[in-house]
Formats: structure tokens, C-alpha cells, sequence
């Protein structure tokens, strides 16, 4: 066109702009989606916008020369100030101000808002428009892009304390939703209505390799861009259709800045794109910007935010009700009306997304559930968010801890599973989800059942409720054996188990609540590998024992006679839950101990255990529990070959090493020349943690433990140090006793056993008996 | 065959109406918009009774050639109507009432979202899932 005369101001203001268009680095076409976008954030009715375009030639060129850009902005500007667009005005329009382009709610527009205009402006210009070009233009000169960067992060938090735009202040946040965004719809939002954004999106995409190498041109310029996050701004904003449209540039520019701006931010972004699996997950500095907000109206982060409270919050960032109400609804979980502060994130990170372009899930993610903290086993939570052992006091009360379970990637797949094992695990007597580790034992098992029915006060077939006299004995054992639930779960919990380990934890956890020792020292004992399921085999475990309890009611060693059904099956390997069933088993072991000896080796074996299998872990051994088992039953054969009972223990045990039953025998003989071996396997299983592995061998090498111990100390281990010796010489010990004990229990329930059958037969007689006179 | 309607004292303009199958739907509509005249009729004859759950419950409407209407009513005299299919023998009451229960359930869930406006269409989708589940259930 016609010579074009610009002022200096304006100069560089263009010049800037066109940089920031020039997202091919041409430097003499700007690209046609950054002008696009560029001219809706000028807030211009379209048709004028598409008077724009042609008064500068672009639709005659075609694209964007930097002078049609420069004419294009300067008709911008002649727009704006409601003058008509003429060819003349270019010219003869004197104190043009510079073109506007509003990014409305972005985080950037207010962040340059602070940037280039004085802190008095700041508040006055938080309805995104930016300020005046002077101030633009100051702030420009001696604005780098770091600086811009830096400073509208400082502005950004002097913009929190406004209270329109709090949520202006996330920079952190943006980026990652933008980059989530990019990423993400990058595809997927191509078709998005011409009006709309949508042909910025595929432009941004594209733009977007490009973008970072020109950002801090770009970033310079960026007043005008349009790249605002509009959640950010809750404010009132111009037309929404522009804030839409800056999406895209704004997350792109957004995330191209933030690589620039900090490490930090970089750091969110490279975590971003980790987390892109779970575009969910919100990450921590949205997390801390929604408490942030959380904070602005309730101050107490316990509290709750009433609806209406949220509803103006929320309706703030303009999003139709429609989706308002939805995101409500995905929220709300606990259907009250009011948002925890877990509502309140996962509510807010919805409208994130929404903002930027993510459709709404049917379903709350499971990132956003809120940790079922209210629910009434609270012993998930603890679970799930502390690794450590939790008691059901952590309830909602872990905010802290949702932290980590919003991070970690196993949980959401947990959370949801939550509130069925909740139920299920407090309401039954067999816990569904609480698979008992059958590799040890049974007696592992039944004394999970024991700690479970125990909890729930409601098994007839409990031992404990069976016997009375053994309950405080039992509870001891559950106190003692807490430690290996409160192992168990957070073993299963740091070692990342399958999901089956959860429940157990749950069910553990359960057990622990109920455990009078207050389960505060569960949380202090290191958590033990977490119960391997073996749900076919609990279940029929917890069945032998409803019929081993029935059968033998009233029996002093009802709490006994679970143990010899449930040792000579020890079918499967358990992977790393084998200490938890040792310890079980140990526990069990205890049980025999308290009902049948006085003698209280609870806390004994414990110890044992531990030292043994801390020096076990100490030497480095990370193997499966089996070996383990294996190794102690090995150990046991070895101990008490001549022991007819002991015999059919051994047997027991082998049962109890798994598949190693049949194999235990044949090595038993073989024991002797491979002490070495057995004593590093269980050290290996246990390696887990180490923590867990001691507590783990407290319980664990009851009897296991102590055969280990007597290998271990054998001269020719070479792990066993000194004072590991002596450990495990102290488990060797216990674990003989209680090896005795339930050769005892067993014998003890053979004749049992063979009392039954008699009163059976006996009774079958005496039916035969009756049966004529049935017919009469 | 089900239609479930709500609607919405005083005016009783429906906020919500799904049927299933979706063929002759305007007769479905007809019919609950007819049997809100029987609703009334009920709510007045209770007159001061007292208004727990089982009243609420209003019961089999009337039977018509096909169908059979029943009602519900809630504190806030906001009418549930369910159209079912005669033929569907297998819907006992205890069903009908559990169905109610559900659906009023959702209905406040819809009311304590803070963006819901009473006397809007309910346009919530886990009210249209849960109804679409329970229309399935039936059918």
C-alpha cells in the first residue's frame, strides 16, 4: 500500500508483533494463524477484521508481508478507535494509539498487563486489556524476554492479591494445562470451528517447535497475543470467542515461555509431558495454585466451600452452566452440596481443562476423586497416601498425604477401588479384597482372618471370639502382628504391589484399627511386603478355619485348631508377600504360643525376625519370599527330623513353602549342604524394604526365621555377622518354640480329629438306629 | 416400555422426560401429562396426612389399556410420573418404588449442584445415565 509513517512507538510495537506472528522466523511473512489470532484478540467485529486484511492487501497477497502487517495493525488501531477503516486514516490518523489486543483472562495478559504498564495500572487493567501502549512501549524497551518472564511472575503475585484475578496467578498451572493441551488436542483440534480457535490450533501445533526458538521475541511482543489461559481469569472478559482463540496461542506461548522463563517451569513441563498419560493428574503447582484459591474463600482447608460460594467462583471463568453444573457434578463427590478441598481441586482442574479445550469426562477421573477420606474405612486413606502404616485416624484428615496419592501413578487406579473394599472390607467377615497370602501358611491366613474377624467382632468363627480367654492373648498377637499388616501394607505400598496388595493393607489396616495396641505403632514398625493374594485359597482358608472353628467350638485350641488345616496347604509361591505370610504364619505360630505356652513370643520373633532379616537384608538378598519359605522349611526339616509331629510340621511346612512342599522334603536332606543358600533367599524376598523386611522377619521367621537363623549362624554363611548371629540364633530359638508349639496344636488336633470322627461315627450309628422308627 | 417424567409444581411443566423406547413418544407424553391431573387429585385427598417416604409414594395411578401410570411425589410436591408397559408383568411395586426412590435420589443430587436453578430442565448427565440404566433395567 501507501507509504505507511510510523511512529517510533509504533515502530516497535509492530515490529514486536510481527515477530511474534513470525512464527516461521521468516521475518517477512507472519504466520496467518498467529495474525488471525492476533487480530481476534483485538476484539474487532469480523467483518472489520476482514476489512482489515483486505485494506492491507494480505487477501490480495495472500499472506502477511511485514508491511500488509504493519498496515493490517495500524488499521487495527484505527478500529479500535472507532475510527473508520480508510487507507487514508493510516496516514493521516495522528496519535493513533497503538492497537489493543485483549487477551482476556490470561494469565499472561495480566502478567503483561503488570509487565508494561505501572503497578497502578495493574489492578485497573486486569479486565485484560492491555495497557496503554506507553507503557507497553517502556516496558518493552528494556523488557528481555527473561526479564518479561521473571517480572510477570512478580506482577503475577502482586495480581493474586486482586481478587477478581486470582486465578490469574498460576502461572505454574497454565503451562501445564497448555502443554497438556497442545499436546493433546493438537490432533484433535483441528476441526474445531473456524470461528472459534480452531484454526489456531493447527497452527499452533505446527507453530509450536517454532515457537520456543522465538519466544523471547516473542515474548516481547507478547503483549498483544492473545495466548492468555482464560481459566486463569475469572474476571470479566471480553468476548469469550477471543478468549477461546487465545487458547491455543497462549498455551503455546505460555509453554514456550515457561521453557524459557524457569527451570522450574520447565521442570512442570517435562513433567507435564510425563504425566500426558493421565492428563488428570494435576500436578503441584496446580495444586498449590487451587489451595491457593481454595484459601481465598474458605480459610480453612478442612472446611468446605459452600455451593453458592463455588458457583460465583466458578461461573467467574465463563464457561456455559451447562458445564459448570456438569463439572459440579463430576466434583461434588460426596453429593453435600459443598466442596472439600479435594472437590475443590478436582473441580477447578476441570474447569482448567475445560477452559483449554478438553472435553468434559462422564466420569470423574481417578487423579480427581477425592481420597475417600470420608469414607467410613478410613484406613484407605493411610493406605494409599502414607506408605507408612496408617491408622484409620489419617482419614481425611492426610491433605497432606493426597498429595502423594494424586502423584503416584498407582493410585487412582486404587482410589477408586477404595470404597468397595472399604465396605466390603469392614462389613465382612471374609474380606473380599484382603487376599491372604497362602504362601506361608494358612496360619498366616487365619490369623489375617483372625485379625479381620477379630476387627469385626462379628465372625463366629473367629478364634478369638471362639475363645474368649485367647482374645487378650489374641490381641496381643494382633498387636504383635500388626506390625506385619502395618509392614504388609506399606511393604505392598513402597513396593508398589499389585493392586492385590491393597486390600490387604485394607484389610490389615482394618485389623490394625481394631487391634488395641493402638496401632499408633504400626505406623512406626517398617511396613512388610504386603500379603501376596491368593484369593481361592484365603477363601477356602477362612472357610477351613469357619470349619475348624465350628467343629472344635469350645476348644482351647480353637485359635489352635486353625493352624493344622491351614498349614499343609501352602500352595503358591507368593511373590514377595511371603514375608507377610511368614508372618503371618508367625503370628499364628503366636496364637498356638499363647493359647498353648505361656511363654509370649510375639514380640520375640518379631525381633528375631527382624535382626535375621535385616542382617538377611543387609547382605543384600533380594529374593522371593519363597526362597524364604523354602529355606525355612528346609530349616525346619533339618530341626526336627525326628519329631513325629515335627514330621508331619515339616510337612506342614512344606505345604506352607508353596510349591516347595514336595521339594522341601528332598532337600531337607540336601539342607545341610545348602545352608548358604536358604539364608540369603528369604533375605532377598525381604529386600523389599528393609524396613520391611524387619518386621517381616520378625513375624515371618517365627519358625521360619529361626531355622534361618540356625543356617545363617552356621560359619559357613558368610553374611551373617556378629551380632546377626546372635539375632538369629534368638529367631532360630523362637521359631523352635514354635515349631514345638504347634507340633503340640498338631497333635492336639489329630486327636481332636479322631474325637470327632468318633462321635460321628457314633452318631451315624445311633441315626441308623432311629431310622425304623422314622417310619412309624 | 417406561417413561419416566418429572415435573415441577405449580405450573407442572415437565423438567425432564425420557422414555424408552422412543417411538410413540408424544402419546407417552400425553399420558403423564394427563395423569398429573390424577397426581393432584391425590396430593389434595392426602390433604394434612403425614408425608414420609411411603407417602410419597402415590402408587398405581390408573391402568390404562397398555399401561400403567405411577406416581410420586416429593416434600417439595415435585412429581415423579412412570409409565410402564402392562405387559410388563415382572415390575412389582417394591420395584416401582425402588425406582422412584433412585430417581429422586438423583434429583437431589441435581439440586445440590449450585448451578442448578430449580425449575430448569434438568440437563445433567448422570441423571440421564442413571435413568437411562434404570429404563434398561425394565426393559
Amino acid at each position: 500500500m501507501e507509504g505507511l509513517t510510523l511512529s517510533e512507538a509504533e515502530q516497535r510495537y509492530y515490529c514486536d508483533l510481527f515477530s511474534y506472528c513470525d512464527t516461521e522466523s521468516t521475518k517477512k511473512v507472519a504466520s496467518n494463524g498467529r495474525v488471525l489470532e492476533l487480530f481476534r484478540a483485538a476484539q474487532l467485529p469480523n467483518d472489520v477484521v476482514m476489512q482489515i486484511m483486505e485494506l492491507c492487501g494480505a487477501t490480495r497477497l495472500g499472506y502477511f508481508g511485514r508491511s500488509q502487517f504493519y498496515i493490517a495493525l495500524k488499521l487495527v488501531a484505527v478500529a479500535q478507535s472507532g475510527l473508520p477503516l480508510r487507507v487514508e486514516s493510516l496516514n493521516t490518523v495522528k496519535d493513533l494509539p497503538l492497537p489493543r489486543f485483549v487477551v482476556s483472562k490470561n494469565e499472561q495478559e495480566s502478567r503483561h498487563t503488570a509487565l508494561y504498564s505501572s503497578d497502578a495500572d495493574n489492578p485497573a487493567s486486569y479486565s485484560g486489556v492491555i495497557p496503554p501502549p506507553p507503557g507497553r512501549i517502556q516496558v518493552k524497551k528494556g523488557s528481555v524476554s527473561h526479564d518479561t518472564v521473571q517480572q510477570r511472575t512478580s506482577t503475577d503475585q502482586q495480581e493474586s492479591t486482586s481478587p477478581v484475578v486470582s486465578p490469574q496467578q498460576s502461572p505454574p498451572t497454565s503451562p501445564h494445562t497448555w502443554r497438556k493441551h497442545n499436546r493433546h488436542p493438537s490432533g484433535g483440534n483441528n476441526e474445531r470451528p473456524l470461528a472459534g480457535p480452531g484454526p489456531f490450533w493447527a497452527p499452533f501445533s505446527e507453530a509450536q517447535p517454532g515457537s520456543s526458538t522465538s519466544s523471547d521475541p516473542i515474548w516481547s511482543g507478547h503483549s498483544p497475543p492473545p495466548h492468555q489461559e482464560n481459566w486463569v481469569s475469572f474476571a470479566d472478559t471480553p468476548p469469550t470467542s477471543a478468549l477461546l482463540a487465545m487458547h491455543p496461542a497462549s498455551v503455546q506461548d505460555q509453554t514456550t515461555v515457561r521453557t524459557v522463563a524457569s527451570a522450574t517451569t520447565t521442570n512442570e513441563i517435562r513433567r507435564q509431558s510425563s504425566s500426558y498419560d493421565d492428563p488428570w493428574k494435576i500436578t503441584d503447582e496446580q495444586r498449590q495454585y487451587y489451595v491457593n484459591q481454595f484459601k481465598t474463600i474458605q480459610p480453612d482447608l478442612n472446611g468446605f466451600i459452600p455451593g453458592s460460594a463455588a458457583k460465583e467462583f466458578f461461573t467467574k471463568s465463563k464457561l456455559p452452566i451447562l458445564e459448570l453444573s456438569h463439572i459440579w457434578e463430576l466434583s461434588d463427590f460426596d453429593k453435600d452440596g459443598a466442596l472439600t478441598l479435594d472437590e475443590f481441586c478436582a473441580a477447578f482442574h476441570l474447569v482448567v481443562a475445560r477452559k483449554n479445550g478438553y472435553d468434559l469426562p462422564e466420569k470423574l477421573p481417578e487423579s480427581l476423586m477425592p481420597k475417600l477420606i470420608d469414607l467410613e474405612d478410613s484406613t484407605v486413606i493411610p493406605v494409599i497416601s502414607e506408605v507408612g502404616e496408617q491408622t484409620g485416624e489419617v482419614g481425611y484428615s492426610s491433605s497432606p498425604a493426597e498429595a502423594p496419592p494424586s502423584k503416584s501413578p498407582s493410585m487412582p487406579s486404587l482410589n477408586q477401588t477404595w470404597p468397595e473394599l472399604n465396605q466390603s472390607s469392614e462389613d465382612t467377615a471374609i474380606v473380599h479384597p484382603v487376599p491372604i497370602r497362602m504362601t506361608p501358611s494358612k496360619i498366616h491366613m487365619q490369623e489375617m482372618e483372625l485379625k479381620r474377624t477379630g476387627s469385626d467382632h462379628a465372625n463366629p468363627t473367629s478364634p478369638l471370639l471362639v475363645k474368649p480367654p485367647d482374645l487378650p492373648e489374641e490381641n496381643k498377637m494382633s498387636s504383635s502382628v500388626k506390625f506385619t499388616p502395618g509392614n504388609t501394607v506399606t511393604d505392598g505400598y513402597s513396593s508398589s504391589d499389585s493392586y492385590t496388595s491393597d486390600p490387604e493393607q485394607i484389610g490389615s489396616t482394618v485389623t490394625r484399627q481394631r487391634s488395641h495396641s493402638g496401632t499408633s505403632p504400626d505406623n512406626t514398625a517398617p511396613p512388610p511386603p504386603p500379603p501376596r493374594p491368593h484369593p481361592s485359597h484365603s477363601r477356602s482358608s477362612s472357610l477351613d478355619m469357619n470349619r475348624s472353628f465350628s467343629v472344635t467350638p469350645g476348644q482351647q485350641q480353637a485359635g489352635v485348631v486353625a493352624y493344622p488345616p491351614a498349614v499343609p496347604p501352602r500352595p503358591q509361591p507368593s511373590q514377595g508377600a511371603g514375608p507377610h505370610v511368614h508372618r503371618p504364619v508367625d503370628a499364628e505360630g503366636l496364637i498356638a504360643h499363647t493359647s498353648t505356652s505361656p511363654q509370649q513370643i510375639p514380640e520375640q520373633p518379631n525381633f528375631a525376625d527382624f535382626s535375621q532379616f535385616e542382617a538377611f537384608a543387609v547382605s543384600g538378598v533380594n529374593k522371593e519370599e519363597e526362597d524364604e519359605i523354602e529355606t525355612h522349611s528346609e530349616v525346619l526339616q533339618v530341626e526336627k527330623p525326628s519329631d513325629s509331629a515335627s514330621s508331619l510340621r515339616v510337612a506342614k511346612a512344606d505345604g506352607r513353602v508353596e510349591d516347595k512342599a514336595p521339594a522341601n522334603v528332598p532337600t531337607s536332606a540336601a539342607k545341610g549342604t545348602t545352608p548358604l543358600a536358604p539364608p540369603p533367599k528369604p533375605i532377598r524376598r525381604r529386600l523389599k524394604s528393609e524396613d520391611e523386611l524387619r518386621p517381616e522377619a520378625e513375624e515371618h521367621t517365627q519358625k521360619t526365621g529361626v531355622i534361618a537363623a540356625v543356617l545363617a549362624s552356621q560359619p559357613s554363611i558368610p553374611r551373617s555377622v556378629g551380632k546377626d548371629k546372635k539375632a538369629i540364633q534368638a529367631s532360630i530359638r523362637r521359631n523352635k518354640e514354635t515349631n514345638t508349639v504347634l507340633a503340640r496344636l498338631n497333635s492336639e488336633l489329630q486327636q481332636q480329629l479322631k474325637d470327632v470322627l468318633e462321635e460321628r461315627i457314633s452318631l451315624e450309628v445311633q441315626l441308623e438306629q432311629l431310622r425304623p422308627f422314622s417310619h412309624l | 416400555v417406561l417413561v419416566s417424567v418429572i415435573c415441577s409444581p405449580p405450573q407442572n411443566y415437565p423438567l425432564y422426560i425420557r422414555s424408552v423406547p422412543t417411538e410413540n413418544e408424544l402419546k407417552f407424553h400425553y399420558t403423564v401429562h394427563t395423569s398429573l391431573d390424577v397426581v393432584d387429585e391425590k396430593i389434595s385427598a392426602m390433604g394434612k396426612a403425614l408425608v414420609d417416604q411411603r407417602e410419597l409414594y402415590l402408587g398405581l395411578l390408573y391402568p390404562t389399556e397398555d399401561y400403567k401410570v405411577y406416581g410420586y411425589v416429593t416434600n417439595s410436591k415435585v412429581k415423579f410420573v412412570m409409565v410402564v408397559d402392562s405387559s410388563n408383568t415382572a415390575l412389582r411395586d417394591n420395584e416401582i418404588r425402588s425406582m422412584f426412590r433412585k430417581l429422586h435420589n438423583s434429583y437431589t443430587d441435581i439440586m445440590c449442584n449450585p448451578f442448578y436453578n430449580p425449575g430448569d430442565r434438568i440437563q445433567s448427565r448422570a441423571f440421564d445415565n442413571m435413568v437411562n440404566s434404570m429404563m434398561m433395567q425394565v426393559c
